[in-house]
């Protein structure tokens, strides 16, 4: 049995008449200690997903199966990035990682908390910020320090939303590798959705690509199999990369010209002409 | 974390950036960009004021010389050449009993200002005196389970405006206790808004005259069998119940709309209800919660005049109340006196509140 399943998963917005529906027969396992990628359009529903799995949404039709049981609400078990970092700007980025550690284990003592809490800030490489609010942080420190509230709550299976969506170039790498560097330890369960394929084969084990909503569902799955760990340069001229990403990219932009060929909307002009007035007043 | 606090900060923090503008004129540190600022935030708003006083004197005089042209004429109309030229000189001779009563000039006003001061003192030292003089006897008397004699003269116009602080702080805090629980349950359920709404929508736009006289109603007979002065409390319940609506509105709205990205963190780390409420919600609602907490303090502070007056609770609604039917020479100029007292303390009032907002929330609003 897969460590996380999702069989014939639909989910849909709205009621009666203004039914919309985003995801549609979903089906995906992810056994333990495997980092899975899901790469798709924006707006084809990846929150969406994400959230079915996380348990902040439940399903219309179908069954969310974490370890054999059905998802129902959030779980320490389950961390989660959010794509948009979501720390309360009014606790500093201690005061944000506390608060969650406080949560996960009720019963460790103030002391071993905040050894906690400083252990997974030092992870991060943030100790000098500890005392500082997010608001005094840039975009990729903001996400380190998301990434230290989700881990520091040791849970089973992490699952990122876009975690480097909104950062630059040079960001996105280093936190790429930090990322990896953490799940290389003790190899949780990781689920990571993300818009970059490149970034997806450079972190992931398989690859799922999403097909855009409404009615989104995935697609085939393309495994990597290229060792870790991996080098960004080297990765450049493997075959097997290269090969693996034009296959993705490829099956990507086909998805992308069958919507838009299904698009079949025509907008019709009025067929208008400029008036005759200088004959008119003749 | 510790920070260094320069009286720059202080003054910034509590939206008086340009004293320290005014620091650095006199230890020489200006440069001229910080000079044109220091015009731009000292120099325009004296000018302005000067220009008010101005029109206010120029406006006052022709106002006095209209009435007084007005009384000379009636006199002659009424009683001949002879009364109207007596009328003339007695105006002239600014004796007291003939004075055009109108709009008084800035300079009146100044002078009512300093007889006002002037009243207190000698009303404190009266005090001060009687209650040196009833010490050992009051000593007696509460040794003797009595109670003492206290001073009953006229209370003195500093003595009012402290009075008045009092019910708007009476108010204030009664306004924060009702509305702003009563805001956070609205907010967290859309249950209690649909029971609450009807009762917000009705009694928000209700006049504070009609509130005086509800509470009215209602204090007056839970206190039928005391038989002391009620109408401190009648008048601080009436303000608070006035003016606590901005709050409640606010503190609703503030609880309802926190970003639902907050909301997805609480529901992730499975914070318990309290948690959620203490740490996530209240939080991010704050600058909403005080932005209604200020119009509240300034809505009480400018009912507070009506219903001093209605209620006879000493203060500076019936002080200037008693002024207009006084209708002495000074009245008029002591009751802009009045009014220019009243219009400062909204102003530091509201500067306080903005100081606490800035002190406790987590984004810091730059002075409004």
């Amino acid at each position: 049995m897969a460590y996380l399943e999702l069989n014939n998963v639909y989910k849909t917005y709205g009621q009666a008449d203004h039914v919309t529906e985003v995801l549609s027969n979903i089906n995906l396992s992810i056994e333990e200690g495997e980092f899975v990628a899901i790469v798709g359009f924006t707006g084809s529903g990846k929150t969406t997903l994400v959230n079915l799995i996380n348990g902040l949404l439940e399903p219309t039709k179908g069954e969310v199966l974490f370890k054999g049981e059905p998802v129902f609400g959030t779980s320490h078990e389950r961390g989660v990035i959010f794509q948009n970092y979501s720390l309360l700007p009014w606790l500093t980025v201690g005061q944000n990682i506390y608060m969650a550690v406080k949560e996960a284990f009720p019963k460790t003592s103030k002391l071993e908390l905040n050894k906690l809490v400083a252990e997974y800030v030092e992870m991060v490489s943030l100790t000098p910020a500890i005392n500082k609010r997010p608001k005094e942080l840039s975009g990729g420190m903001r996400q380190r320090v998301a990434v230290a509230r989700a881990l520091a709550m040791k849970p089973e299976m992490i699952i990122m939303d876009e975690p480097l969506g909104a950062l630059d170039a040079l960001t996105r790498g280093n936190l790429q590798d930090e990322i990896l560097n953490i799940w290389g330890k003790d190899k949780r369960t990781a689920l990571l959705i993300t818009n970059d394929v490149d970034e997806g084969i450079y972190m992931a084990d398989r690859i799922i690509p999403l097909k855009p909503g409404p009615n989104a569902t995935l697609g085939p799955e393309f495994k990597i199999d290229i060792e870790r760990p991996r080098d960004k340069t080297e990765m450049n001229d493997n075959a097997n990369f290269k090969e693996t990403r034009n296959a993705i990219i490829e099956y990507l932009m086909d998805i992308g010209d069958e919507r838009k060929s299904q698009a079949k909307e025509e907008f019709v002009l009025p067929d208008l002409s400029p008036k005759d007035f200088v004959n008119q007043f003749k | 974390m510790k920070q260094s606090i320069t009286l720059g900060k202080v003054t910034k923090f509590m939206g008086l950036g340009f004293l320290s503008t005014l620091k650095d004129l006199f230890t020489g540190k200006l440069e001229k960009e910080d000079f044109i600022n220091f015009l731009r935030k000292v120099a325009v708003p004296l000018a302005s004021i000067l220009l008010f006083i101005g029109l206010w004197h120029v406006g006052a005089m022709s106002l006095y010389n209209r009435e007084a042209n007005f009384k000379i004429e009636k006199a002659l109309t009424d009683q001949g050449p002879a009364a109207a030229e007596a009328m003339r000189e007695c105006i002239a001779s600014g004796d007291i009993s003939c004075q055009p009563n109108t709009l008084p000039s800035p300079g009146q006003v100044w002078d009512s200002y300093k007889s006002l001061l002037r009243d207190h003192n000698i009303i404190s030292a009266d005090k001060a005196a009687f209650i040196e003089k009833t010490a050992t006897l009051n000593a007696k008397r509460i040794a003797e389970g009595k109670a003492p004699i206290t001073y009953t003269g006229r209370p003195s116009f500093i003595d009012q405006i402290i009075m008045s602080l009092k019910t708007v702080f009476a108010g204030f805090l009664l306004a924060l206790l009702i509305a702003i629980p009563i805001g956070i349950l609205i907010g967290l359920s859309p249950t209690l808004k649909s029971a609450f709404n009807w009762f917000i929508q009705i009694f928000k736009p209700v006049s504070p005259v009609v509130w005086y006289l509800l509470v009215f109603m209602i204090v007056k007979t839970i206190l039928i069998d005391s038989n002391g002065d009620s109408s401190f409390i009648i008048s601080f319940i009436s303000v608070g119940l006035c003016s606590m609506w901005a709050t409640l509105v606010n503190t609703a709205m503030g609880v309802s709309s926190v970003d639902k990205d907050y909301i997805n963190v609480a529901k992730v780390l499975k914070l318990g209800a309290f948690q959620k409420v203490f740490k996530v919600i209240l939080p991010s609602s704050l600058p909403l919660i005080f932005t209604g907490l200020k119009i509240t303090l300034s809505v009480a502070w400018m009912v507070l005049i009506a219903i001093e007056l209605l209620a006879q609770s000493p203060g500076l609604g019936l002080f200037v109340w008693e002024e207009f039917q006084n209708g002495a020479n000074d009245s008029n100029s002591k009751i802009i006196v009045a009014m220019f007292v009243i219009g400062i303390i909204g102003f530091l009032l509201d500067r306080i509140m903005l100081t606490i907002q800035n002190a406790v929330s987590f984004n810091k609003n730059e002075a409004i």
